[in-house]
C-alpha cells in the first residue's frame, strides 16, 4: 500500500480493503518511525487527519467518494490550514495558527483528501537546499548526507521516502521541479494563475505558483486536476474551465504514443554548465522520448542566462514588500524586551527571520530604492519580458521543451551554505519557466554517478499541463526510474 | 516689503472617502462608528496568503469624479505599493496609484468672494488616485503603550491633486468647497469632515510678486474643516514671508496645523521623508476601464452644477448670481427644483425667480437660525411652492407670506392655503372696502393729510402705513397707494 499509485489506493478504498481510517495511520505510522531522520514535516496533524479520514470513509460508504476521497497527503508548510500550525519555514510563524484554509487547502478538503500534516521547507520558500528552514533541514531520503532540494524539500522529501502518496508545493523559481528532481519524483508547477494563491503565504507573488508532488505523472495530474480552479480572491487566478488532467492521460498507449511531438532542445541548456553524469541520463532520456515517437529539433533560449539576475532583482524585491507584514504587531514573533516601536520592529524582525530572509529583504529593498529602481528593477521586468518572448519564439518550432532540471544531482548538506549564489545556479534550467510564467514539469530520468536521481524538465506553452503530463506518462509507461525507491522506503 | 509684495502659491490634495459599502480591497464594511476592530477582514488585518481584490464601486465612483470634472479617465491604469513601517498599515505598505492614476487634468470653476468682489477663476487638477486608507493608531487610553483600530483600514479613497492654481487663502477654501459640492453632488463621498471622510493637505509657499520659479513649498496635513484650512493657510503664509523677510530659507517640509494655538508646525524635513519604494502590486493586474464603462457611468451620471446654472439662467431666467448660488450644493438645488415644479412655473410666471427669492432668503435665514441642513427643513418643497403661488397670484402679499411662511415652519397648518383661510389672511381685493378704510384714516389723521399737502412726502407714506395697519396687513399696498393718491388729489 506504501507504494501503491493513487488509482491502486482508489480501487483498495472503494473495494473497501482497507479504509481511509488504516490508510491514514499507516502513512501516519511511517512518519513516526521515519521523520525523526528525515525532518520532512515540520507539524504531524493526526487527530485532524484521521477526523478527516473518518469523514472520507463515510463518504466512500454513502457512495459519494471522489477520486481523492481518502487519499493521505501532506501540504507544504506555506499553505495556510485553518487550527493547525501554519509556520512558513520560520520563527517568525513558528506560533502562528491560521484561521482561515488557503483556497487550495479548501479545495482538497472538499475532495475529501486527508491531510496528514505540514511539510517542512525553506524559509518563506527562499533556498534551494530547504537548509533554511527554522526547523532544521531536511534530508535526501535517497542519502541522508544530502539536501533534498528546495524549497519545497519537505514535501519531495515526505512523498520519495512514501510519508505520504502525494503533496502540495510552491514553485517561485524552481521550488517544486528541482526538488522533484532531486529526490526522484514527479513534480508539475502549472501556467501561472491556474492555482489560487489565496492563503498561500506570499514569496514573490508575481513568481509564486502552487504545484504538486506525486511518484508519476498520473498521480501529478490527479492532484493538480483537484487544486486549480478560478477563485475570485485572488486577483491573477485565471478564469477558466477546469481540465481533467488525469482523463487526458487515459488514451490508449501503442507502440509509438508520441508520435508527431515534437521536442525542443535548448542549445542553451545542453551547453556548459551540465554535470556529465546528468548529461548521460538526460540524453538517455531524450533518446528514450524518441524511441517513444517524439522528433527533436534544436531551439535556442538565448536570454535564458539571464533569467537568475532578473529573478534576484524581481524576487527580492516582491519578497521585501510581501514579509514587511510580519512586523510583531498582530501575529508571529515579538522581540520580548524593546524599546520604542522602531526597535521593536527591529528586534522582533531580527530575531524572527534567518539570514537568506533578511539577504533577499535586504536585496529587495535596495533594488526598488529611489534611483535604483529603473537600473534594477525595471531592467530585471526588461528581461523577463525578452525571456518570455524567447519561449514563444521557440515553441513556434515545437510543441514542448525538454532539459535538464538541474546541472547536477543532490549536493552534501552544508555544502553551499556559505556561498548562496552556488546555490542559486541550481534553479538555472527552471528560474526562466516562473519569469514567462509557463507550466514545467520534472520527472525522474535515471541517475546519476552517485546514485541520486536526475530529473528531466519539460517546459510546455501556456495551459500545456496535459501535454506535459501526458509525455511524462507515456514516457513513464514505457520506463520505472518514476518506481525506484530509496531505501528507506523499501 | 510689505505682504502685497508677495505672492501666495497654493496646490492642495484632497482625500476623499468613497461612499462604498465594503472596503476597496475586502468585503469588510465601510460604515463609521464600530467598535474597535470589527469592521476588519482577514484581508484588513493582512493575515499571511491574504489577496486583494478591487471593489468594482470604487472604480466606478474614480470614473464619475473624472468624467464630472472633465478629466482623461484611464483606459489603463496601474495600482503600485507605497512601502512603509507603521503599526495602522497592516501590511507595511499601502495599496495606491503611483505613475498611471485613473484620473489624469480636468478643471474646476470656483467663485471666490462676496458682492461686488466676487469673481470666478478656473482651477486645473493634476490627477485623482484610488487608494486605500490606513487604521488608526490611538495614543490615549492605552497607558503609555498605542492601540491600533484596523476598521478604517482598507477603506476606499480618492485622492484628489490639485496644481498649484490657487493664489490665497479664499481661493484655497473656495476650491474645497467647490469639490466638496462636486463629490456630494455626484454622489461618491459623503463629505462627513468631522468623521474624515473629506480631508485636505495643502501645500503652500511663497515668492516674490513677478517671479516665475515656484518658492519652496511646505505642506500641511490633514486639515478637516474649512475654518482650519484657512486658518492653517493663513499663519502658514505669513510664518514663511516672515521667514524669509528675516534673511531666512523655507525648507521642504511637512508640517502640521495645531487648532488650539493656530500655528503650523514642523513634523519632518525633506531629509527625513520616507523612500516609499513605490512599485506595480503584483497581487492586482492593471485596472482597465473599457469605453463602454466610462459610456455607462456617464449615462448615470446627474446633471451637473455648471449644466444646471446654465438651465436655470436661460429657461427661468435667473440671475448669474441666484443660479450659482442654487447650485452650490446638491441638496439646496434638489430643494429648489422641487418647489419650482411643486408650483408649476414657466418663465412667464416669474414663479422661478420667486421660488428662488423665497429658497435663498427666507427659508435659508430661518434654516441658518435653527442650525438646519435644507434636506432636515421643516418646509417642504411642496409647501413653499403653494406660498409662492398665493403671493404670486394676489391672494396675499409678500408681508402677510412671511407670516404664512413662519406658520408652516411651526407646524401650524399643512398648507399655505390652509393657514391664509384659518387665520383669515387673504387679501383685500375690494375697493369699496379699501376706500372705506381710507376715509376713515383721513379722518383720523389730518394733521398727515395737512403735512402731505404741505409737501411732505413722507406724511404719505405713513397714511399709507395707518390704512394697511387698519386691514391688518391684507390689503394689496399697492391697491392702497393707488386709491389714497386718488383720494388726496395727488
Amino acid at each position: 500500500m506504501i507504494n501503491a499509485s493513487l488509482p491502486e489506493l482508489r480501487r483498495a478504498l472503494d473495494a473497501r480493503q482497507i479504509s481511509a481510517v488504516e490508510l491514514a495511520t499507516l502513512f501516519l505510522d511511517r512518519i513516526d518511525a521515519l521523520n525523526p531522520a528525515l525532518n520532512a514535516f515540520i507539524t504531524v496533524d493526526r487527530d485532524g487527519a484521521l477526523a478527516a479520514a473518518r469523514a472520507a470513509d463515510a463518504r466512500i460508504a454513502a457512495g459519494s467518494a471522489g477520486p481523492l476521497t481518502g487519499i493521505p497527503l501532506a501540504h507544504k508548510d506555506v499553505f495556510c490550514t485553518e487550527g493547525v500550525l501554519t509556520t512558513c519555514g520560520s520563527k517568525m510563524l513558528a506560533n502562528f495558527v491560521s484561521p482561515y484554509d488557503a483556497h487550495v487547502v479548501s479545495l482538497l478538503k472538499a475532495a475529501g483528501v486527508v491531510s496528514l500534516g505540514k511539510a517542512n521547507m525553506d524559509e518563506f520558500a527562499m533556498g534551494s537546499s530547504n537548509e533554511s528552514s527554522y526547523f532544521g533541514a531536511v534530508k535526501n531520503p535517497w542519502k541522508l548526507d544530502r539536501i533534498p532540494g528546495g524549497s519545497s524539500g519537505g514535501s519531495a522529501a515526505a512523498v520519495a521516502a512514501r510519508l505520504a502518496p502525494i503533496a502540495t508545493g510552491t514553485d517561485t523559481g524552481g521550488s517544486v521541479r528541482q526538488p522533484a528532481s532531486y529526490c526522484g519524483i514527479t513534480g508539475i508547477k502549472p501556467t501561472y494563475g491556474l492555482v489560487s494563491r489565496y492563503g498561500m503565504i506570499a514569496y514573490a507573488s508575481s513568481l509564486d505558483q502552487g504545484g504538486a508532488f506525486g511518484a508519476s505523472a498520473e498521480d501529478c495530474a490527479l492532484l493538480l486536476g483537484a487544486m486549480t480552479g478560478f477563485d475570485e480572491r485572488d486577483s491573477t487566478s485565471l478564469e477558466r474551465p477546469t481540465e481533467d488532467y488525469a482523463a487526458a492521460l487515459a488514451a490508449p498507449a501503442s507502440g509509438k504514443p508520441l508520435e508527431g511531438l515534437t521536442i525542443g532542445l535548448p542549445r542553451e541548456f545542453f551547453a556548459e554548465g551540465m554535470a556529465d553524469d546528468v548529461r548521460a541520463t538526460i540524453d538517455a532520456a531524450i533518446a528514450q522520448y524518441r524511441a517513444l515517437g517524439a522528433t527533436t529539433v534544436e531551439v535556442s533560449l538565448p536570454n535564458a542566462k539571464l533569467a537568475i539576475p532578473a529573478y534576484y532583482v524581481i524576487a527580492p524585491a516582491e519578497c521585501s514588500s510581501n514579509l514587511s507584514r510580519f512586523d510583531g504587531v498582530r501575529y508571529g514573533h515579538r522581540a520580548a524586551d524593546y524599546g520604542d516601536l522602531g526597535d521593536m520592529y527591529a528586534k522582533s524582525r531580527a530575531e524572527g527571520f534567518g539570514a537568506e530572509v533578511k539577504r533577499r529583504i535586504l536585496v529587495g529593498t535596495y533594488v526598488l530604492s529611489h534611483g535604483y529602481y529603473d537600473a534594477y528593477y525595471l531592467q530585471a521586468q526588461r528581461l523577463r519580458r525578452l525571456i518570455a518572448q524567447d519561449f514563444q519564439a521557440a515553441l513556434q518550432h515545437c510543441d514542448l521543451i525538454a532539459g535538464p532540471t538541474t546541472p547536477t544531482t543532490a549536493w552534501a548538506l552544508g555544502e553551499k551554505a556559505d556561498d548562496p549564489v552556488q546555490m542559486y545556479l541550481s534553479d538555472i534550467y527552471t528560474i526562466a519557466v516562473n519569469l514567462a510564467g509557463l507550466p514545467g514539469l520534472s520527472h525522474p530520468a535515471g541517475f546519476g554517478a552517485d546514485g541520486l536521481p536526475v530529473g528531466l524538465q519539460l517546459i510546455g506553452d501556456y495551459f500545456a499541463e496535459s501535454r506535459l503530463l501526458g509525455a511524462a506518462h507515456r514516457f513513464q509507461q514505457a520506463t520505472d526510474w518514476h518506481a525506484r525507491r530509496p531505501a528507506c522506503a523499501g | 516689503m510689505s505682504r502685497s509684495d508677495w505672492e501666495v502659491v497654493i496646490g492642495l490634495e484632497v482625500h476623499a472617502q468613497l461612499n462604498t459599502a465594503s472596503k476597496i480591497f475586502s468585503g469588510a464594511s465601510t460604515a463609521f462608528g464600530a467598535e474597535p476592530n470589527r469592521q476588519t477582514s482577514a484581508v484588513d488585518i493582512a493575515l499571511p496568503g491574504v489577496l486583494p481584490v478591487l471593489n468594482r464601486g470604487a472604480v466606478e465612483r474614480a470614473i464619475r469624479f473624472g468624467l464630472a470634472i472633465g478629466a482623461h479617465v484611464a483606459e489603463k491604469s496601474v495600482f503600485a505599493r507605497k512601502n512603509y513601517f507603521y503599526p495602522d498599515l497592516p501590511k507595511g505598505y499601502q495599496i495606491s496609484q503611483m505613475d498611471l492614476p485613473v484620473v489624469v487634468g480636468g478643471a474646476i470653476t470656483i467663485r471666490v468672494g462676496e458682492g461686488e468682489q466676487a469673481y470666478e477663476k478656473t482651477v486645473r487638477l493634476t490627477r485623482a488616485h484610488l487608494e486605500e486608507d490606513a487604521g488608526k493608531s490611538l495614543h490615549e487610553d492605552f497607558h503609555g503603550m498605542t492601540g491600533i483600530d484596523l476598521n478604517r483600514a482598507g477603506t476606499p479613497l480618492l485622492e484628489i491633486v490639485s496644481e498649484p492654481d490657487m493664489r490665497s487663502s479664499a481661493e484655497a477654501v473656495a476650491y474645497a468647497r467647490a469639490l466638496h459640492a462636486l463629490v456630494r453632488w455626484i454622489d461618491i463621498c459623503d463629505g462627513n469632515m468631522q468623521e474624515g471622510s473629506f480631508r485636505c493637505d495643502a501645500n503652500v509657499s511663497v515668492r516674490k510678486k513677478g517671479a516665475t520659479e515656484f518658492g519652496t513649498r511646505r505642506e500641511i496635513k490633514n486639515l478637516n474643516s474649512f475654518r482650519f484650512l484657512q486658518q492653517a493657510i493663513d499663519y502658514e503664509v505669513q510664518w514663511q514671508i516672515d521667514t524669509l523677510e528675516d534673511g531666512g530659507r523655507v525648507q521642504q517640509a511637512t508640517v502640521l496645523f495645531d487648532p488650539d494655538t493656530g500655528e503650523t508646525r514642523m513634523m519632518r524635513s525633506k531629509e527625513d521623508a520616507h523612500d516609499y519604494r513605490y512599485f506595480p502590486d503584483p497581487d492586482l493586474l492593471p485596472l482597465m476601464i473599457a469605453p463602454e464603462w466610462k459610456a455607462r457611468v456617464q449615462a448615470e451620471m446627474p446633471e451637473l452644477p455648471g449644466a444646471m446654472k446654465a438651465r436655470f439662467m436661460d429657461a427661468w431666467g435667473l440671475s448669474a448670481y441666484d443660479a450659482t448660488t442654487l447650485t452650490a450644493s446638491k441638496e439646496v438645488a434638489d430643494f429648489y427644483q422641487a418647489t419650482v415644479s411643486a408650483a408649476g412655473a414657466s418663465l412667464a410666471t416669474q414663479l422661478p425667480k420667486l421660488c428662488a427669492n423665497w429658497v435663498m432668503g427666507d427659508l435659508a435665514a430661518r434654516l441658518n437660525k435653527a442650525e438646519l441642513d435644507i434636506a432636515a427643513s421643516p418646509v417642504s418643497p411642496a409647501q413653499l411652492a403653494g406660498l409662492v403661488a398665493r403671493i404670486a397670484d394676489n391672494t396675499i402679499s409678500n408681508a402677510i407670506g412671511k407670516k404664512v411662511f413662519e406658520a408652516l415652519w411651526n407646524g401650524e397648518g399643512r398648507s399655505a392655503d390652509e393657514i391664509i383661510d384659518r387665520q383669515g389672511l387673504k387679501q383685500v381685493t375690494d375697493t369699496g372696502a379699501i376706500e372705506a378704510m381710507i376715509d376713515e384714516v383721513l379722518a383720523a389723521n389730518q394733521k398727515s393729510v395737512d403735512e402731505f399737502r404741505a409737501g411732505k412726502e413722507k406724511a404719505f407714506n405713513a397714511l399709507v402705513g395707518q390704512v394697511m395697519k387698519a386691514s391688518k396687513g391684507k390689503a394689496s399696498p399697492a391697491q392702497v397707494n393707488e386709491l389714497l393718491k386718488k383720494k388726496l388729489g395727488a
